[in-house]
Order: C-alpha cells, then structure tokens, then sequence
C-alpha cells in the first residue's frame, strides 16, 4: 500500500509520527521499534537553556490515561544540536523538531539557531534529517501573566510568524495547538494565516488527579497534561472542527491513538497523518503494529491509500462501498 | 510472606540477559487495559527452566498489581526487560554485606548467588516494620554467610530500626561494601552509615521506580531524582535508565521530590557544558 504522506514540501514515508515528548531522545526507543520505519520521529521541546524540569511526582495515571506536568526539561538547544540531533540524523529517521520559548523573542531565537544547523541545511537540499518544525504554542507566554501562546489567535499566530521567518520555506511549520479553548478553529486559522504549512492537534488536555493516599493533588504541579485513549474524542472533534474550517491545512492528528483503527478515525476526521504518543510509554513497539492494522482497516474498506481516506468523515453519508450482508429472512430468525 | 505475591514467567530472552539488579516492567489490565503506566519490578532470580524463567515479588497495593496478582498459570503477560543498570560487583573477593526493605529485599537474592560464585562473603540484613512483611529470611539463612532479621515490633528477629543496629552488623561482618534494595527511607539511612564509614554503597530505588515510573525504558522521565555526577554537579537522572542502582553517596537524598536549585537546568544551576548523565 501506497503510505505516503504529503505535508507541505515535505513528503514522509508513512503518516506514522511520534508525538512530542513521547519518544525520549530516540536511543530509548530504538530498541523496541525502527525509528527508519516511522514517518518521522518528533523530539521533546527543545528551549534555548537547559531545564531540569518540575520535580516528582510528575506523571500520575488516570482512567485511559497519563497526566503529566514535567515542565518542560531537556538539555538546551545546544546539547540539542551537539548531541541528539546529529544521532537522529544519522538513525535516518526524518525528524520534527518541537521549539519553546516563553516569549516571542525566543521562539524567533531558537529557530534562526536551529535553521543554521547543519542538518537543517542539508535538509533545504532535500536530502536531510529535519522533516518539520513544530511550534509547542502551549508553552507559558511570559509577557502575558503565564497564559499560553495558545489561548489566544494574536499570540499564537505571532509565534508561527516569528518561527516561519526563520525556517526555509521548503520545511514545514506546524502549530501544535491545545484543546483547552473556546474555539479553536479561530486559532488554527490564525497560524495558518500567519504561515504554519500545518498543524499538530492536540497538545494535552488540562486536568488534575487527586493521591487517594495523601488527598492532596497527584503532580508536583498541581494541575497537568491528560493524555492518552481519555482524550481521544476531544482530539477528534479538534481535528473534525479544523478540518472543516480549513480544509485543505495538513493536519498531524493525535490523542490516545494505540490501533490502527484509532489512527484511521484521525484520518476520516481530516488529518493528513497522525501521532503516536502516551501508546509509546505503555508499548513502544507499537508504531508498526498500528501501521499494519490501519492497512488492514483500510484495505478491508475498499480504500486504496491512507491519503484518501483523509476527510473522509466530512461527506455526506452516501451508500456504504461495501454491500451490507443480506438480511436475514424471517425463517432464519425464528 | 502472605503480604507479598511471588510470580514466575516463562521468558528466556528476559532470563538470558538479566544481571542482578535489573528490573521488569509489566503491563497491567490486559489487552484494552484503562491503566497505562507499567508497574516496575525487581527480579527475584532467574532459572534455565523451560528455556529460562523469570521470578518477581510484588505486593498487591493497586488495582494494577491487584490485576497482576489475579493472573492463573498459563496466562499470557506483557513484560518488558531486563531493563536498567545491574549492581557492580566487586573485582576482587570482598565482604558483602546485602541490606534489603520489605519486599525490596527480593532484588538481592540474584546478587547472592552471583557474589557467592566469585567467592565474596555475603551478609543479609532483612528490616521490615513487623514480621509478615519480612521477605526471603529463610533463603538469606541457607545462602547467606550471616542473616539478620529486624523488625520495628520484633516480632521476627532483633527489634529495632535499621539506622541504629547497621554500624554493628557492618563491623561484625567487616563488610568492605553495602548494597541495599528497597524503600527510599531505608537506602537513604544505609548511604548514611556506609559512606560516614567509608564504605561503598550501592543501592537499588525499588520503592522509588514503582511508585514514580510510567514508561520503565527512559522515554517518559518521569521517575527523575537529583544526582551527583563525577564532575561534581547535580543532574536529574532518571532512576530506570541511569537506575535503579545507583551510587548511594551521589543521590542527593534530603532533595528528593524536589529540583535542587544547584542542578543542571535548575534555577541557580552553574553554567557549564551539559555532558550525558553519569
């Protein structure tokens, strides 16, 4: 089956991605899946200064899922580009890279810094590793008391503007976008007005999980990110509700994918391709696994390539492509 | 022994390659399971039985162990290992002396066998709050060169708490290195003593991986504790990957749950070149 997966100028090998944050630094992973077999492989959020992060307990379960609030650690742009970028490169892995920044000013900095890297430049030759920049816009907005780049659409377009300035043009921009909104159409719209070639939906829904032990709140930060099969249906009424508005804006769809199933329901909903994030902590062997399955759920549907079943679900229901089995006469049933 | 469950898994690969220390990661609730972290497991022992076996001892405190406890022979587990850094053993024939918690004391056992076989001298010291959570006091009889049971009510053994009857044992034992498995409390008072006496210490954070990891294999960093590499400066690292035995004198343990402000990428963190956590 024809897998592959148009975003932008970009054009990955399957629309398997792994979610931000989900696959360490790619060492970790490797083991278990072939990071050359994935649609290319995400890295943690990578800010200009090294962060230790929030202090433990930062990942607490809950029903169907994770709730986490880590804090954003990681090594710094330059370990970054010193040590994991030039491994991902050599895994030939195609990579997106996720910025940060607590300001504007930021976000414009760690992207010119990244666009001078040396696996972006091979990468404008259209050979490289980098297959994406995606912009983490739920990170706190310094100039506006801590409130997400995300919640609002000047904000959030000023940072995909900032980034996209910096970052050739042949590779793709995506905005990951968070669900704790009113109305996130108005948002998506605002990147793509401000130049994202794409977006990522969703970033983790905002929660919180009480220690039954303690009753005090589970994370060292009070309140987190939800994660996993729980919040599923809001990534796919995001991806329905974006896809719609805008339909012909790349979406990377994610949230609780762990089937192939699950990932063919982020495809009829309008994305283009989609991540694979909290499955990795429970299963990291699973990316091929769901690879095959969404064959096999596409091939059993009569559809010839992911790429068309891409908003599938947005048409007017027609009659079924395959034809139902016979009903049962009355004979049969009594 | 009532207060702990002992399970046996038929899995070569996992048994070929474990080295004592080394944990398992098991998935809980089967295949469309609502529970999404992986419980992290000390190994027992290993055996070449049917290709090769894995032991693990767990208590049933959750609805995830509670599902694991409920497994019946024949059932299918998804488990993951050997995964993290085994113990060090020293090159030379030396007096160990092996400190386990509760539970926590079934990682030790496949350090005994290992350290008998390279003719080091093995001591058990086996703490527990009271007598039934005492694990392994018959096995550290028959293997150990000396065993010594203390609970806080006496109910088995000496009475009384580890920190206080510790320097006894390690100069009677003439213990040239400690290691220890098991709740946080008792590796942090064991890394005390040894290293006031300086002695090498090892331990491994049973109670800390279970209660803090999600992921068992480095990608998620949420079981991250403060500690001091050889350069002096204080890195988060994470107890499944850098873990979960780690040196007991580097682990800034009057710190842990916290981000020392010292640490690299802590608030007052020095500005040096960031090198790969020891």
């Amino acid at each position: 089956m024809n897998l592959t997966t148009p975003i932008g100028a970009v054009t990955l090998a399957n629309p398997l991605v792994t979610a931000s944050g989900c696959g360490g630094t790619g060492r970790e992973l490797a083991p278990y899946t072939d990071l050359s077999r994935l649609g290319a492989f995400t890295t943690a959020t990578v800010m200009a200064r090294p962060r230790a992060g929030r202090p433990t307990p930062r990942i607490a379960e809950t029903p169907s899922g994770l709730l986490n609030a880590m804090g954003l650690p990681g090594p710094g742009l330059e370990a970054f580009l010193a040590r994991e970028l030039p491994w991902l490169a050599a895994q030939d892995v195609p990579t997106v890279v996720s910025v940060g920044g607590n300001t504007v000013q930021e976000f414009a900095e760690i992207a010119t810094r990244l666009a001078a890297a040396p696996a972006f430049r091979v990468a404008a030759g259209g050979t490289g590793a980098v297959a994406g920049v995606e912009v983490n816009v739920a990170c706190p907005n310094a100039e506006d008391r801590g409130r997400m780049f995300a919640a609002a659409p000047a904000a959030a377009a000023e940072v995909v503007r900032a980034v996209r300035g910096a970052i050739h043009r042949d590779i793709p921009v995506l905005a990951k976008l968070s669900p704790d909104v009113t109305d996130i159409a108005t948002i998506a719209l605002a990147c793509a007005d401000a130049g994202a070639t794409g977006l990522s939906l969703i970033n983790t829904v905002s929660g919180l999980a009480i220690d039954p032990a303690t009753l005090r709140p589970a994370l060292s930060g009070v309140s987190g990110g939800l994660s996993g099969p729980a919040v599923r249906p809001v990534a796919l009424r995001c991806v329905f509700q974006v896809h719609a508005a805008i339909p012909d804006l790349p979406i990377v769809g994610g949230g609780g994918i762990a089937t192939g199933s699950d990932a063919l329901e982020f495809l009829v909903a309008g994305a283009t391709a989609f991540s694979v994030g909290t499955t990795l902590l429970h299963d990291p062997s699973a990316p091929q696994r769901i690879l095959r399955e969404l064959e096999e759920a596409l091939a059993a549907r009569g559809v010839a390539r992911p790429a068309d079943a891409v908003g599938m679900a947005h048409r007017p229901a027609s009659p079924p492509r395959i034809a139902p089995p016979p009903r049962p006469r009355i004979e049969e049933l009594t | 022994m009532a207060a702990y469950h002992a399970m046996t898994v038929v899995a070569p690969a996992v048994a070929e390659r474990f080295r004592p220390g080394q944990f398992v990661a098991v998935a809980v609730g089967g295949e469309h399971t609502s529970l999404l972290a992986r419980r992290c497991l000390p190994v027992y022992e290993v055996k070449s039985d049917y290709g090769g076996t894995v032991e693990f001892v767990f208590e049933a405190d959750d609805p995830g162990s509670r599902w694991l406890a409920s497994r019946r022979s024949r059932d299918a587990l998804d488990l993951i290992g050997p995964l993290g850094r085994p113990f060090p053993l020293p090159r030379d024939p030396a007096s160990c002396l092996l400190v386990g918690g509760a539970h926590g004391s079934s990682g030790l056992f496949a350090l005994a066998d290992t350290l008998r076989q390279r003719d080091c001298k093995v001591h058990f010291v086996l703490a527990a709050p009271h007598a039934h959570q005492v694990y392994g006091a018959l096995s550290a009889q028959r293997i150990g060169d000396s065993s010594t049971v203390i609970t806080r009510d006496g109910s088995l053994g000496v009475a009384g708490m580890v920190p206080d009857l510790l320097p006894g044992i390690i100069d009677q034992t003439e213990a040239d290195v400690v290691y220890a498995a098991g709740p946080t409390s008792l590796l942090s008072a064991v890394s005390g003593i040894a290293s006031a006496l300086g002695i090498p210490c090892q331990v491994s954070l049973g109670e800390l991986l279970s209660r803090t990891a999600a992921c068992g294999i480095g990608v998620c960093a949420s079981c991250v504790l403060p500690v001091v590499g050889d350069d002096g400066h204080t890195r988060m690292v994470r107890a499944c990957a850098e873990g979960p035995v780690l040196r007991g004198e580097r682990v800034r343990w009057g710190d842990l749950g916290t981000i020392p402000l010292d640490a690299l990428g802590g608030p007052r963190a020095p500005q040096t070149p960031l090198e790969a956590a020891p």
